[in-house]
Order: C-alpha cells, then structure tokens, then sequence
C-alpha cells in the first residue's frame, strides 16, 4: 500500500476524467454527469483510502513522495500529507461528487461543465498535498481557470463582470504573493515549504534577505514584512478577509449554485490553508508584528460580514456573507493562536485547542456552506430562478423534508451544539479567549448576528403562511434526498463525535504550535 | 549535423521554384516536409550535444582577408532557439495550408526566412551571424507585402526599415570592434577575449544592444511590432513573433553582452528601465486595441520586455529565464497568432473586436475558442504553462537586481491577465446572453469553414509543447544552464558581473 | 627611363592589339557583309565578333597573368591586378554588346559594337598606366567614345539632349584634368606617378598642391559622377541607349576607379591630409571625403523621390559613388576593386533587365515593371539580385563590398577617426533600401498590369544575365574566390 502513489493517483483521477470528457463526443447531460460522477467517486474512494491509511498518532508528513523536477529553480515535485491537510482532501473529495450530483439541467455545453468540474477538483487536491511553492502556486493557479469559466459560461445575468472581477482580483492576489514568493528564493534557494518554515524558524531567511537581496534602504525586518504583505495579500483575497471581499457577493451569487458549493466549500479553504502552509510558517516574525491589525481585520471581517449579511435579500449573497463571516472566525482562531506568550502548557492547550479550531471551522463549514448552497440551488431550480429572501414562505408546510433538512444545515451552520458547526467554533472562542479576549469578545457580536439573520432565513422561506404562489412546491425527491442526506447525516456524525476527524488532526497541531512557540 | 537545418530550409526554399508555378499542394507538402526534416535534425542535433556547452559544428575559413570564418557552433542557447524555430516552422506550414495565392512562392520565402534564422541561431562567426541576420529581412519583407492584410504595404516596408536600420547599427559596432581588437578576425569567442577599452565599449555597446533589440520589440523602437505582426499572412505573424523577434533579444546575448561587458554595466539600468516600460506600456496598449491582432502584437511587446529584463539581470537564473521566456513566448505568441490570423480572421474576415463580439465564436468555433484560451491562459504566465517558469526565473533575477522594477513587472503581468480575458471575452464569448442555451452546438452559423485537421494538429504541437515545457522545463534547462559557463561569458563573469 | 624594346611592348600589349583588331573586324564586317541584314541579325553578328576577340584577349590575359612589367617610364605598367582588371573589363564589354540586340535603336549597330570595343581599349589602357599624360589620353578615348554612345539614338531627342550634356561636363572636367596635371607637373618637374610621389611632399600644405588635388579630383570626381559633379548622369543614365548607359554606369566606372585609386594613393600619397573627425587638414584624403559624405547623403536622398527606373538607377549609381570613395580613403586597392567590379557586374545586369523590359513594353518608369514575376520568372530573380545586392543585403557582393570598404575606411587613422564617415555611410544604406524595394515592390508584388503579356529576352542575353545574378551571388557569398585576384 505505501508504494502507491496513492496522492498522486488522487490529483490525476479528476484529470483524467476531465480529459475523457472533453475529448468524448457531446452526447447531452447524462453520461457527462454520469462520467464525472463516476470519477468523483473514485477520487472519494483513493481520498478515503488516504484517510484510512492516515497514521492519526503522527505529526509527520504522510504518503510522501518526492522526485526531482526543475533542479536549477530547487522545485521538486513534492506532495504529502499531514494534518493541516488531510481533512482539505476529504472535503474537496467529498464536496464535488455532491456539488456534481446537485447540479442539473446544465443544457449548454454539459460536457464541457462537468469537465471543469473536474478539473477545479484536480486543482484542489493539487492545491492541498503540494509542498513545494512552485508545484503548490500550479495548483493554486490552475483551480481558477475551471471556476472561471464555470462562472462566466454558466453563470447568472451578470455573470460576466462577476467572473472578470473574480479572476483579475484572486489574480493580482496571486501575482503579489508570487513576487514576494520569488524574493524568497532568492534569499534561501529553495521552494520547498517545510524546509522553509525550518528556515525562517532558524533565522536563515532573514539573514538571506538581508545579504541576498538588494533592495536599498530597507532593512530586513522591513523587508521581510513587505514580503509578508504580498504574500498576505494573495491568501486575503481568497479567503477573503476583509476588505479584501468585494469580488465574493457578486461571484457567489453570479455561480451556478453547484459551483458555489465548490468556491465556498473548497476553493475558500485555499486561503485558510495557504495561511496555515505557507504566510504562518515563513512569515512568523512579520506575522506577529502586525498581529494586531490582522486581528483587527479578521474581526472586521467577522462583524462587518454579519451585518451585510443581515442586509441582504438575495439568499446566496446572504450565504456569501456568512461564509466570509465563517472565514473570518478560522482567522480568528489562527491569529489567536500566533499571540505571543509564555511558553506554558496553559497557553499551549489554548493554542492548540484554537488551531484545532480552525481546522475543524474550515471542514465543517466546507460541508455546511456546501450544503447550504446545494439546497439554494435546489430552491431556485423549482423556483425558475428566484431566489430573494421574501419570494417564499411557508414552504414548510408543502415540504417539510426539504425545510426540516436545509434547516438542520442552516443550524449547523449557525453552531448550534450537537451538529458539526459548534465544535469548531467553540474550540476557535476556547483558545481564542484567553489568548486575545478583545478580540474574541467582539466577534462574539458576529456570531449573534448570525445566529439572527439565518434564524430570519429560516422564518421568511420556511415558516409564516404560505406563499400561495407555491403550494404545488414539489419536496425533495427520492434521488435529491439520497444525494442530501448523506451530508446531513455527517453533520449530526460529526456534531456528536467530533473525536473522529480530531484524532487525525491533534498531533499535527500540537507539534505546529510547539514550532511556533520557539 | 545541425547544420543541415539551415542547408535544408534553403535548398528547399530554392527547389520550390522546380514545381510548376500552380501546384499547391505540392508546394504545402515540399514545405512541411523540409520544415519537418529541419525540425528533426535540430531535435536530434540537440540530443546529440547533451550539456549544453559550446560545440563546433563546422569551421572553414570563408574570406581569410578579413579573418572571416565560416564557423557555425551550438550551445544550449542556440539549441533552445533551434528548436523553437523547427516548431514554428512546421506549425506555421500546417496554419498556411490555406494559402491559394502564390503557393509557391510563399513557401519558399518562409523556408527562406527559416533558414536564415537557424543560420543566425548557429553562427559563432560575427560575420556569418550577421550575413544570415539580415537575409531573414528580405523574406519578411515579401511575405507581408505579398500576403499580409491591412496596410500591408506599409507595414512590410516599416518592419524591412527598422530591421535594416537595426542591422545597420550592429554592422557598425561589429565593425568598430573588429577594427579596435585589431585581431583580424570575427570569431565570437576569440572576440568575447578581447578586452575593449571601457570608453569604446560605453558607445559600442548601447549601438549593438539596441541594433537587435529593435527586432526584440525593445521600447520604444517597438512600434515596427504590432502593425508588422499584424498586417502579416497568419504564417508570417507565427514566425515574426515566434522567431523573428527572438533574433533580436538572441543577438543582444550573444553579441552584445558578451563583447562589450563594460558598456553593458555602464547601461545596464537603463536597459533594465526600458524593458519594464515596455512590460507595462506594452500591456497597458494591448488593453485598449480594437484590432485582435493588435492585442496580440503588442502582447508581444510586452513579453519580449521580460526577455530583456531576464538579460539585464546578469544572473545565472536571470538569464536563463530569459532564454527559457524566448522559447515560451515563441511558442504561445505562435499559437495565439495563429488561432487569431487563421482561425477567426480567415473565416469571419474581420478582426475588429467589437464586430467579433455580436458573433459567438465559442459556439461557432469552439475548438478556436478553447486553443485561445488556453494559449490565453499560457501568454498571462499561469503556472503549468511554459511562460509562468521563465517568467518565474526572470522576476526572482530580477529580485536580485532591480527589486522596484521587479515590483513594476509584476503589475505587467496583472495587466497581462486583464488584456488576456478582455480579448476572449469580446472575441470569443460575447453575445452569449441572447442565445437559446443548447440553439447551435458547433454549428457553423455563418457558413464559414471548420477547423480543418492540420490547424488542429498545429496547435495541438504547440499546446502540448507549451504544457510540457511548462510542467517539466528541465528539458530546456538543462541546455540552457550549462551555456552560461561557457567561455563566452568570461568577459561578464569577470566584470563580476555574471 | 626608356628601355626601347618594342617587341617586347607589342608582346605585352598583345590584348590591347587584340582589342583594336576586333573593332575593326567588326566595322569591316558590319560594312562589307551586312549591309542587308536586318538589324537584329547584324547586332548578334557584331556581339559575337566582339564576344570572339575578347575572349581571345582575355585569353591572352590569362595566359600572361603573373606579367609584371614597367615599360617606358611608367606609361605601361603591368601587374597582375591590372590585367584582372582588364578581364573583369572585358566581360562587361562582352554583356554591354550582347545588349545591343535587345531593342534597335539605331541601323549602324557595327560603329555602335565597334565604339563599345573601342572604349574597352580605351580602358585597358588606363589602368596599365602610371603615366599622367597617358591616362589622360586614354581617358579622352574613353570618353569620347561613350559620347558618341550616348547620342547614338538619333531619333531621340532625349539622346542627343544627353549626349550634349554628357559631353559638355567631360570636356570641362576633361580640361580640370589636364589642369590639374599640368600644376602636378609643374610642382614635381614630372608625369610619372612614382617620381611625383617622391616630389609632392615637399610640397604638401603648399596651396597649389591643394589646387592640383581639387582639380585631378574634380575631373575624376566627374567620371564616377560624384556628387557635386554627377549633374550629366541622371539625363545620360536616361537618355542613353540602355547599352551606352550599362557601359557608362560599369565598364567606364571600373576603370576609372582603378585610376583614381592609383593616382591618390601610388601618386599623391604624402599630401593626403586628414578627414579624421575633428582632425581635418587639407589633402586629397579631406577632399574625397567630402566629395564621398555629399554624394551618399544626395544620392540616396535624390533616389527617394524617383519614378524613372533609369534616373533611380542613376541618383543610386551617386551614391555608390560616394561609398566606393570609402575604399579610396581607406587606401584599400582590393576593397575597392572588389567594389567596383562587383558593382560594375550588377549594374550592367541591372541595366540588362531595364533593356529586355523597356524593349518589350517601351515604359521606363519603375511601374513598368508591375508584375514582372509573371512575365518572366528569370529577369524578375536576377533583377532582385542585383537590386538587393546594390542595397547591400548578404549574401550578395554588394554587402561584402560594403563591408570591405567601410571597413578600411574604419580602420584608418588613430581612434576610428573616419568613424563619422562610415556611420553616415550606414545610414545611407538603411534610406537606399527604402527606393530599391519599392522597384522590388513591382516586381514581386505589383498586380500585373491588363494586357501585358510575357516578356523575355534573347537566349544568350538570358544566359548572360544569369551568370551575372550567379556571379553576384557567389562573389557576394564567397567574397575570396575574386578578392585573391586584387590583392
């Protein structure tokens, strides 16, 4: 079993598939969504084999693979996985064969859809084993040529505005980090993540920037947060923290709602990652420095977002600004756990409990969020379109399976205890209070809007009389309900047992804030 | 062995000229067929010369009384450009297979200009590089005068005129160093030894560097670049762009810089300045064009700015980056020319981007669609893609150097996305609102031709080198990385320099 | 100074006698056996003539080609080069004569091959001289029979309008010659190159030196028609019949070039001066420099703004004028020679093609030649050769003799002093490629006219063209295969 290229196997499945189907005739909908459904299963099938394999005891890097590739510019083709990442994989692999069976009624270019599909899965999964910056930028890059065009081909009535901006926006992010990225090389030679994290820990980055780079009249302190700020400036935009956002409201809402599911399940967890991987590890020292702004940001992302969200009465906008407000709490979490202390077993549990957080906040809001949109696009395929705030009511009445299961989803998503939604949080508010209670105070504001504006969601569509308009509003059909209640499912599974995603994770954490701690 | 290339392009050029006046088709096969030949000689040339270093191909003395010798040699630079040139070549035949009009001919001023293009990848004789530099002017000039489109007089003659004036400037400094080394001889490497005075070369330098870097599209002498590559026969924008300005950005490295070392520290900033200026002017033009072929031109404009920026870095992975962005950029600008003169312009016959907007190609021509934006994709440096490694390399050269241009390039590259999706939008996915979901699935509503099976394999050739470049440069690399510890480079590594 | 042995002399003049025997040869034929023939068939029959006794010359020529001899106190100098030269003479006699049967211009086409053969001798003899009143009696017969050449189309105005111009320029530059040779003489007690060589410089800054200088100049200046003494070529260049114009624009222009060459660098070498940048002082080397800067600078810039191919080719003609100049500065006989010849090889091919083509469609403009891809697939290649060899592109001898020129030129004097003199030339080159493709233009681009049909020449006419793109490409490609003949 080890000497399967098992991660490998995994990126080139989606490919593969997506290749299959742009070079097959066009033979409509069916057996394109049958064939990508058919590759994500597979993918699922080899991520859960990871996940199984998974030595959960371990800190280290797992299913490692590793072989020269551009030796002049120190890039190796290197992928593994541990901790921080093994949760990513499991979700992109369990998010897209889900968004693909939502989808439906894809009547223009079928093909060439689920193609993308599949594509932007590779990206992900790329994405999220490579430990090589060139090899991890590829990925990074790679996964928003699919959600671009699935925006702009598919998307709603202004979809095209909203895919240029998405793109040139997450582009300019990209070219900023790049840049920074490439000073760092210089100053080190190497693009290997670890073996940088190792060496900023150790001082050497700092001393190659200072003797390498030739950047007059900066110090390299100085330079080294410049540095910071470009590759900052890639990761905020993806995620998005504040007031980095503007593209996402317009994007989430322009998307084919299946490939919402993908942006906000998936492709946002990028950002998180790309925090945890590579801005947290290289950039400590600049990291802690302008802590206090970063968390600054992240609560302004926090409160801001709930408020907009409150405002809104488009569902998926007001989705969208749950989900930056969702966001905004890993980053909470994760910048709560950069504060400096002392280095005592309290803080450290505190630290530690915060990361874990983070890392279950990202997964389980990627299952949530997803869900969310799935049932949005559900509404708006029944609906033919609509999908404002005050457009329904009552819908309970005429489908109650429907209501009772969005409804358990937009619980979850509120962090209702027993469902998968509280265990991140709370864990995020338990480190998070001691080690930066400002901040954690303040943001429990936005957990409080949130907890309104998705109950007044649930009021308007579900609840109140019905909206005559819809009374022939047909419930979840048998194949809706099997393709939604697995997920739901997994949400009470992982509200109840936390224990079974947190045991893969908790050592890889422990060990990540013992380096940080140095 | 390599230097049947260019022995090939020409007898081939000539033997056009057996066929009967009105044979197409026999024309289109002798073409591929020599530019095939010629592709595979280099390829195998290049793997029988592994590593990279200097070596001699042929060496006779060819006009003892000046010292001229007959000297073609092969470093990994020129093995990279060999090949690219032997790609462009075949690619540019498959796109023209179109070509009604004086078939013969046309073909045999494109393998003309092929071969003396390999003549001057090849030539380690000042004389002899020079010779093949300006026999590849000509052909240009007929092939666009002959079978370009707008203003095509006008635009031939402008591209002959910069490129002879060019010519004219490095004629001038090769002769002057010929005459101050006193060696009597115009051997590159025996050259490259002489150590110049510093004064000589501070004006030396800057006459041959911008003599080839006006075919390089250096601002701002690039203007001959977008009306050449546009009015030009879809062929001809392929190579102009593909090839032809990578002689220019080729004779800087190799003659320039490695001859006149000192000047090229006198100048270097300057050079560097420019080059950034045309990164950005270059993108911030292409921005506002209306003619497709436009935006692609001065595209170029903009790509070959980070050529010469990897050249002024000096550093190993600068340069390296540079000769890496020559061979990326000779590929995708081929593509895109290619997808944009053949494709779309030879069908809809308009290049107007507003007039394309109301046509929905993607559904007429979907396999035009998807080669461009994929080719798209590779021009705006997205990783995977060959253009995003060489544009990696020059920017961290540049890091070391100029960090504040390296920041300006940068914006370059943001604009080269927006230029990059402006166009496919317009082009290509507009008027997709209106339409019925599902109405024409690669139809052709406007009568026009399907892509026809050689415009299919050319860009196919080129897509997938482009892939495999970008994903495994190290096939490249490793020629180019080698070349730079070549003697040749002594003089700047002197100068402490390289 | 005389060793008297005339055997010896007619021995060594053997090609020259040949010559002159095969002008008569030809006005015995033309007026015994001919008279009846057509014109056509008597012009065929007077190139072959010529054709047969010049190659019995260059048969000699080639025979005796490692002669070295100085016979009567320099009026006969034989070297090798010079009798290479006189080969390279020869053959374009023999192309100029061969032009005579495309187009009649006139009935008496024995006088006109006889004339050609005529200032072939004429020719011959002044480059095997070093003696000044022996070049300027060969020059006058040079002269006087291109004259007569000139204005041999009696039914044109044109013609005769050239032929008086073309005259009334070389009589008076005829007589700054002579005056010019007397003030040598007067100076240095002697007409003979080597002697004055050893005198002259103890006159140099002497202001009759400067005098003498400026006249012998100005007389040659008027045969090579540089700029300011080139105001007869554009009107001969265009009024000649073609053949009188290709002989006038190559043979003539050969030769005279080998003088001058001499004269200033064998005869006057101590009072050159300076044309150094900054450096000027007064001597031939000044003064060719300037003549060299004004006729590159107004030849190309007169070229531009042509329509007549023949005053095209003449303004062209100017300005390589000036840039063969750079070959006399830099004091290089084999740059020059390769210049001239080369030159000289490509502008009789040129004038070749305006013959054919003017014969055939009776326009001179360079819009006479739209579409000539079409009608004649051969004049259309050798045309583009020697059009792109005179602009300079390789691998044609026009590059190489660029080249070779400037690059003696820049060689000269300490710290690239005539540098300013060769960037001009450049530039120069880079305005001339402008005019030679827009005559290219018409030819590979042009739409054939309505109505035209093919064109073509008489086969050896054809043949001949051919062997020159030939020789243009390969002396331009392997500039050593004729250089090792001139040095």
């Amino acid at each position: 079993m080890n000497n399967l290229p098992l991660i490998t196997l995994l990126t080139l499945t989606p490919l593969v598939g997506a290749l299959l189907l742009a070079l097959t005739g066009d033979r409509g909908e069916r057996p394109a969504k049958g064939v990508a459904l058919g590759f994500g299963f597979l993918a699922l099938l080899e991520a859960l084999l990871l996940v199984t394999g998974f030595d959960g005891k371990s800190a280290s890097l797992q299913f490692v693979e590793r072989h020269a590739w551009i030796p002049s510019l120190g890039v190796e083709y290197f992928v593994a996985v541990d901790g921080l990442s093994i949760l990513l994989v499991l979700l992109s692999a369990l998010l897209v064969p889900f968004a693909v069976a939502v989808s439906g009624g894809v009547s223009d270019r079928p093909r060439t859809f689920y193609a993308l599909m599949l594509l932007l899965q590779a990206g992900l999964f790329g994405a999220f084993t490579a430990l090589n910056f060139f090899h991890w930028f590829i990925f990074w890059e790679i996964s928003l040529v699919p959600a671009y065009f699935l925006i702009k081909l598919w998307g709603g009535p202004a979809r095209r505005s909203a895919a240029t901006q998405f793109f040139i926006y997450t582009f300019v992010g990209s070219v900023a980090m790049l840049l920074a990225m490439q000073a760092v090389f210089l100053a080190t030679g190497t693009f290997d993540l670890p073996k940088l994290a190792e060496l900023a820990r150790s001082g050497e980055l700092a001393r190659g920037l200072e003797t390498k780079l030739n950047w007059t009249g900066l110090s390299a302190s100085a330079l080294g947060t410049v540095l910071f700020v470009g590759v900052f400036l890639g990761f905020a935009v993806k995620v998005p923290l504040m007031p980095f956002h503007t593209w996402l409201p317009a994007t989430y809402a322009e998307a084919p709602s299946s490939v919402t599911m993908l942006l906000t399940g998936a492709m946002s967890k990028m950002g998180v990652y790309g925090f945890l991987r590579i801005l947290a590890p290289i950039f400590p020292g600049p990291l802690r420095d302008l802590l206090g702004p970063l968390m600054a940001l992240a609560v302004l992302t926090i409160v801001a977002s709930a408020f907009a969200a409150f405002a809104q009465k488009d569902l998926k906008r007001m989705l969208a600004y749950s989900s930056i407000n969702h966001l905004g709490l890993c980053l909470l979490g994760l910048f709560a756990a950069m504060q400096p202390t002392a280095n005592t077993a309290t803080w450290q549990t505190e630290k530690v409990a915060a990361l874990n957080g983070v890392l279950l906040q990202m997964f389980n809001h990627g299952l949530t969020a997803a869900a969310l949109f799935g049932f949005v696009a559900l509404l708006e395929r029944r609906s033919g379109g609509l999908r404002g705030l005050d457009d329904f009511g009552g819908l309970r009445k005429v489908a109650p399976v429907f209501a009772g299961l969005m409804g358990i989803s937009l619980f979850a998503s509120l962090g209702l205890p027993g469902l998968n939604g509280f265990i991140g949080e709370f864990l995020i508010f338990k480190g998070a209070f001691p080690l930066a209670p400002f901040a954690a105070a303040l943001s429990t504001l936005g957990l409080l809007l949130t907890a309104i504006f998705l109950l007044t969601l649930i009021q308007r569509v579900f609840a109140g009389p019905l909206n005559e308009r819809w009374k022939n509003f047909p419930d979840l059909t048998r194949g809706e309900l099997l393709v939604f209640a697995p997920a739901v499912a997994l949400m009470f599974v992982l509200g109840v047992a936390p224990q079974l995603v947190v045991r893969l994770i908790n050592p890889t954490v422990i060990e990540a804030v013992n380096r940080l701690g140095i | 062995m390599l230097a049947w290339t260019i022995y090939i392009s020409f007898a081939a050029a000539a033997a056009m000229f057996l066929l009967k006046p009105d044979s197409r088709q026999g024309a289109r096969v002798l073409a591929l067929v020599a530019a095939l030949a010629g592709l595979a000689v280099g390829l195998a040339g290049a793997l029988q010369h592994a590593g990279g270093g200097l070596v001699t191909i042929q060496k006779y003395p060819w006009v003892p009384t000046v010292g001229a010798e007959y000297y073609l040699a092969a470093d990994g630079i020129s093995l990279t450009l060999v090949i690219l040139t032997g790609l462009a070549a075949v690619v540019g035949i498959l796109f023209s297979w179109n070509v009604e009009l004086r078939t013969r001919e046309f073909f045999a001023f494109y393998l003309a200009l092929i071969g003396g293009v390999y003549g001057v990848f090849l030539s380690f004789d000042l004389l002899l590089l020079f010779v093949f530099y300006e026999i590849a002017i000509v052909p240009k000039y007929f092939l666009i005068a002959i079978w370009g489109s707008t203003r095509r007089e006008y635009a031939a003659m402008k591209l002959a005129l910069y490129s002879f004036i060019g010519s004219a400037m490095v004629l001038a400094g090769l002769v002057a160093a010929y005459v101050v080394s006193g060696a009597q001889t115009f051997n590159l490497v025996e050259l490259a030894k002489y150590p110049f005075p510093a004064s000589f070369q501070n004006w030396a330098f800057p006459l041959v560097f911008v003599g080839f870097a006006i075919l390089a599209g250096l601002w701002p002498f690039h203007t001959w670049a977008p009306t050449g590559h546009s009015a030009a026969p879809t062929a001809a924008s392929m190579l102009l762009a593909g090839v032809v300005m990578k002689l220019g950005a080729y004779g800087c490295l190799r003659v320039a810089m490695t001859l006149f070392p000192e000047g090229l520290a006198t100048w270097r900033n300057a050079i560097a300045a420019l080059a950034v200026v045309g990164i950005v002017y270059g993108a911030l033009v292409s921005l506002t064009q209306r003619d497709f072929k436009f935006v692609i031109g001065y595209s170029s404009v903009s790509h070959m700015g980070f050529v010469l920026l990897g050249l002024m870095t000096l550093s190993t992975i600068g340069l390296s980056g540079a000769v890496l962005q020559m061979f990326s950029h000779g590929v995708i600008a081929g593509l895109l020319f290619g997808v944009v003169g053949r494709m779309v312009y030879d069908r809809e016959h308009t290049r107007d981007l507003d007039e394309l907007q109301g046509r929905r190609l993607s559904r007429t021509m979907p396999f035009a669609a998807v080669t461009f934006v994929v080719a798209g994709l590779a021009s705006m440096g997205l990783p995977g893609f060959s253009g995003f490694v060489a544009e990696l390399k020059v920017l961290i050269g540049a890091w070391q150097t100029f960090p504040k241009l390296a920041v300006i390039a940068g914006v370059g590259i943001v604009l080269g996305v927006a230029y990059t999706l402006r166009a496919v939008q317009k082009a290509f996915f507009s008027g997709d609102q209106e339409d019925v979901p599902g109405a024409v699935h690669g139809g052709h509503a406007h009568g026009e031709s399907a892509i026809t099976l050689p415009e299919k394999i050319g860009a196919v050739v080129l897509i997938a080198t482009t892939v495999l470049i970008g994903l495994y440069p190290k096939l490249l690399l490793d020629w180019i990385v080698p070349s730079f510890a070549s003697p040749l480079f002594d003089g700047l590594r002197k100068g402490g320099l390289l | 100074m005389t060793n008297g042995d005339y055997y010896q002399l007619l021995k060594l003049l053997a090609p020259e006698w040949t010559v002159v025997g095969t002008v008569l040869a030809i006005l015995f034929a033309d007026l015994q056996f001919w008279r009846n023939r057509s014109v056509a068939w008597r012009s065929a029959g007077a190139a072959s003539i010529l054709s047969l006794g010049f190659a019995a010359a260059a048969g000699l020529l080639i025979w005796k080609r490692a002669v070295t001899a100085d016979l009567l106190g320099g009026t006969l100098v034989l070297s090798p080069t010079s009798q290479y030269v006189k080969l390279a003479l020869l053959g374009l006699a023999i192309v100029t004569a061969w032009l005579c049967t495309e187009g009649e211009f006139t009935k008496h086409v024995g006088e006109f091959v006889a004339l050609i053969a005529l200032a072939t001798a004429g020719m011959m003899f002044l480059v095997s001289t070093e003696n000044l009143l022996m070049v300027f009696v060969a020059l006058e017969l040079v002269s006087l029979s291109l004259y007569v050449m000139t204005a041999f189309n009696k039914r044109s105005p044109r013609s005769a309008e050239a032929a008086l111009k073309y005259f009334l320029f070389g009589g008076m530059a005829a007589a700054f010659t002579l005056f010019g040779f007397s003030f040598l003489y007067g100076l240095t007690g002697s007409i003979h190159l080597p002697t004055i060589a050893a005198k002259i410089s103890w006159h140099a800054g002497d202001p009759l030196t400067l005098v003498a200088i400026v006249l012998v100049v100005a007389g040659f200046g008027f045969k090579i028609a540089a700029v300011p003494f080139h105001l007869w070529a554009p009107d001969a260049y265009e009024g000649a019949p073609a053949p009188a114009a290709a002989f006038i624009a190559s043979g003539s222009k050969v030769a005279s070039f080998f003088v001058l060459g001499k004269l200033l660098s064998v005869g006057l070498p101590g009072v050159g001066g300076s044309g150094a940048w900054k450096a000027f002082s007064p001597g031939w080397l000044a003064v060719v420099a300037i003549l060299a800067t004004a006729s590159m600078i107004f030849g190309n810039l007169a070229a531009l703004a042509q329509s007549s191919l023949r005053r095209l080719l003449a303004y062209s003609a100017i300005a390589h004028a000036g840039y063969a100049l750079l070959a006399i500065i830099g004091g290089s006989q084999p740059a020059l020679l390769y210049y001239a010849i080369t030159y000289a090889v490509t502008s009789v091919g040129i004038f070749g093609v305006v013959a054919v083509v003017e014969n055939r469609t009776g326009n001179e403009d360079i819009a006479g030649l739209a579409g000539l891809r079409e009608r004649s697939f051969l004049l259309s290649v050798a045309l583009s050769v020697f059009v792109l060899s005179l602009a300079g592109v390789p691998p044609l001898a026009g590059f190489f003799g660029k080249f070779y020129a400037f690059a003696a030129a820049a060689k000269l004097g300490s710290s690239l002093g005539y540098w300013w003199l060769v960037a001009l030339a450049l530039g120069a080159s880079c305005v001339s490629l402008f005019y030679y493709l827009q005559v290219l233009k018409q030819v590979w681009v042009a739409p054939v006219p309505e109505g035209q049909g093919k064109v073509a020449g008489g086969w050896v006419v054809s043949i001949l063209l051919a062997l020159l793109a030939l020789a243009v490409l390969v002396t331009g490609a392997a500039p050593e295969l004729l250089i090792r003949f001139l040095k």
